[in-house]
């Protein structure tokens, strides 16, 4: 890095965010990205086709899988669901991640062993005892979307977990030399110089985990949570229309991961606009 | 006041089985600048990096300005923040702009406002030459320049003395001059100076004393002037003879 970057600098007008970008390379990316938006598109165009041009066979589906925003359910349940335990997916991820690595005995056993316990178990058990099994153990009322969040943070907090992890240990050793001879704590140093670094070189492996958890929200449907595939299964109890309910349900979750895939492409290129 | 700035005694470090570090003893005086030489390997660079911790002594004690190391009461951030130190790789922080870096430890350890931190920025900028990329990001300097900023940063803090580790080893060759010009200048300012180095003309311009170090070991500890004329032991003269030829 240290001898090849010299001759390597950018133009000079290059010196800010933004703008400049407009290089014969940027061309073909453009044109690339405006294929998955078109993927999305095409995806939204047919759900429009079949709303509008099926008054009787699908309109009444998507009404109801969708659900509304003021009764929480369909859609905005999926949602609520999956942003609110990202939150703290996060957190727990970014936390155990950082026991990870520490040289603290006692804080990276903490952390190897929740990750190695919490992966070998599937995602629908812990939601099954979490809400079926802690209640009777606890004797507590866990009411059922409290019970997925706190699920879902446990179980997807491992996965988490690892990535943060595998982000800082990817951030060169000098890096954090470098801060602590200035004088900053271990917190500080992480707050300020490992982590920001970290958080750009995980960006891709996190929105996947975005798009899984957002997919495996479906789950919740068996604890009579009125998300999306709740509502569908819900609709093909009192129409027997299997195939056309699915297909609703298949296609709106396609339409939600794509267009959260293409948001966080769209974040990764501006903070690697910023990076350089 | 003590003289002595920086006190070494009977300094052990062990890496597993290897003793890079074998008993050294060596006294910094105020506004001294040290010169430090020897084969890789030899522990220079590990004494270096024990001076400000980034390496734990095995046994045997470290002063820095009185306060020791070793003492479990010592709180070594705020010792460190005293302690500049440049390394081989710059480490240069590569998500934030020259300014942020120069600012960042000024704020976050110095407690100092934004103001008061980029207008000591600045002026660094201005005496390591580049006052012009004060807004550029690390990835589009030369290394010359990168290295420039990682002094201005670690100067920012208003350190009571500066280490250097083989500050010029990663450069191309035209852009060593620009960092040994740095710290020539810097020398001259009367800053405590313990460099690694292989630039024997640095040494003979800015060194008072030069360290040879071997297999963990202080060898000879001297003037440039008699290390380089008259080196009084077997293994100085040897390792000279390979490091002056060319």
């Amino acid at each position: 890095m240290a001898d090849g970057s010299g001759p390597a600098l950018p133009p000079a007008s290059f010196s800010g965010m933004g703008v400049g970008g407009f290089q014969p390379k940027a061309t073909s990316r453009w044109r690339r990205i405006d294929h998955m938006w078109l993927l999305l598109l095409g995806a939204v165009a047919l759900v429009v086709l079949l709303y509008v041009g099926s008054p009787q066979r699908f309109a009444p589906i998507f009404r109801f899988i969708w659900g509304s925003f003021a009764g929480g359910d369909g859609i905005f349940m999926t949602l609520k669901l999956t942003i609110i335990s990202f939150a703290f997916i996060l957190i727990v991820g970014m936390v155990m991640g950082v026991f990870r690595v520490t040289n603290v005995a006692i804080l990276q056993w903490i952390s190897s062993l929740y990750v190695e316990i919490v992966r070998g178990v599937p995602v629908l058990v812990w939601i099954l005892w979490i809400y079926f099994g802690l209640p009777g153990l606890l004797q507590i009322q866990i009411p059922d979307f409290t019970a997925a969040v706190v699920a879902f943070t446990f179980a997807y907090g491992a996965y988490m977990t690892e990535i943060f992890r595998a982000g800082i240990q990817s951030i060169a050793k000098g890096q954090m030399e470098a801060a602590r001879s200035l004088g900053m704590t271990y917190i500080e140093a992480m707050r300020y110089i490992i982590l920001p670094q970290a958080v750009r070189v995980i960006l891709p492996p996190v929105s996947n985990e975005f798009v899984t958890l957002l997919k495996d929200s479906s789950l919740v449907s068996i604890l009579g949570l009125a998300d999306l595939t709740r509502r569908g299964r819900e609709w093909v109890g009192r129409t027997f229309a299997s195939f056309d309910t699915y297909a609703a349900v298949a296609l709106t979750y396609l339409i939600l991961t794509l267009l959260f895939t293409r948001l966080s492409t769209a974040l990764e290129r501006r903070l690697a606009v910023e990076k350089r | 006041m003590a003289e002595n700035i920086i006190e070494i005694r009977d300094v052990h470090k062990w890496f597993g089985r290897v003793h890079a570090l074998n008993g050294v003893n060596l006294d910094i005086r105020r506004g001294e600048v040290v010169v430090i030489i020897g084969p890789s390997g030899s522990g220079k660079s590990t004494l270096l990096r024990c001076i400000n911790h980034l390496e734990t002594v095995s046994s045997g004690h470290i002063l820095v300005d009185g306060v020791d190391l070793t003492a479990k009461t010592t709180n070594i951030n705020a010792v460190r923040a005293e302690i500049g130190m440049v390394f081989q790789q710059f480490n240069l922080f590569p998500h934030l702009s020259v300014l942020e870096n120069i600012c960042l430890a000024q704020r976050v350890v110095r407690k100092r406002d934004s103001a008061t931190a980029e207008k000591k920025a600045y002026e660094l900028l201005e005496r390591v030459g580049i006052p012009e990329k004060a807004h550029a990001f690390p990835g589009q300097l030369s290394g010359g320049q990168q290295q420039r900023v990682a002094i201005a940063r670690a100067l920012a803090m208003d350190p009571k003395i500066m280490l250097f580790d083989e500050p010029t080893s990663a450069l191309d060759p035209e852009m060593i001059k620009e960092v040994l010009d740095v710290m020539l200048d810097l020398a001259q300012t009367g800053m405590t100076m313990a460099c690694v180095t292989h630039e024997m003309g640095f040494a003979r311009a800015a060194a008072r004393r030069i360290v040879f170090m071997d297999a963990g070991q202080i060898i000879e500890d001297t003037t440039p002037a008699e290390l380089f004329t008259a080196p009084k032991n077997e293994r100085t003269k040897q390792f000279l003879s390979k490091i002056l030829q060319h």
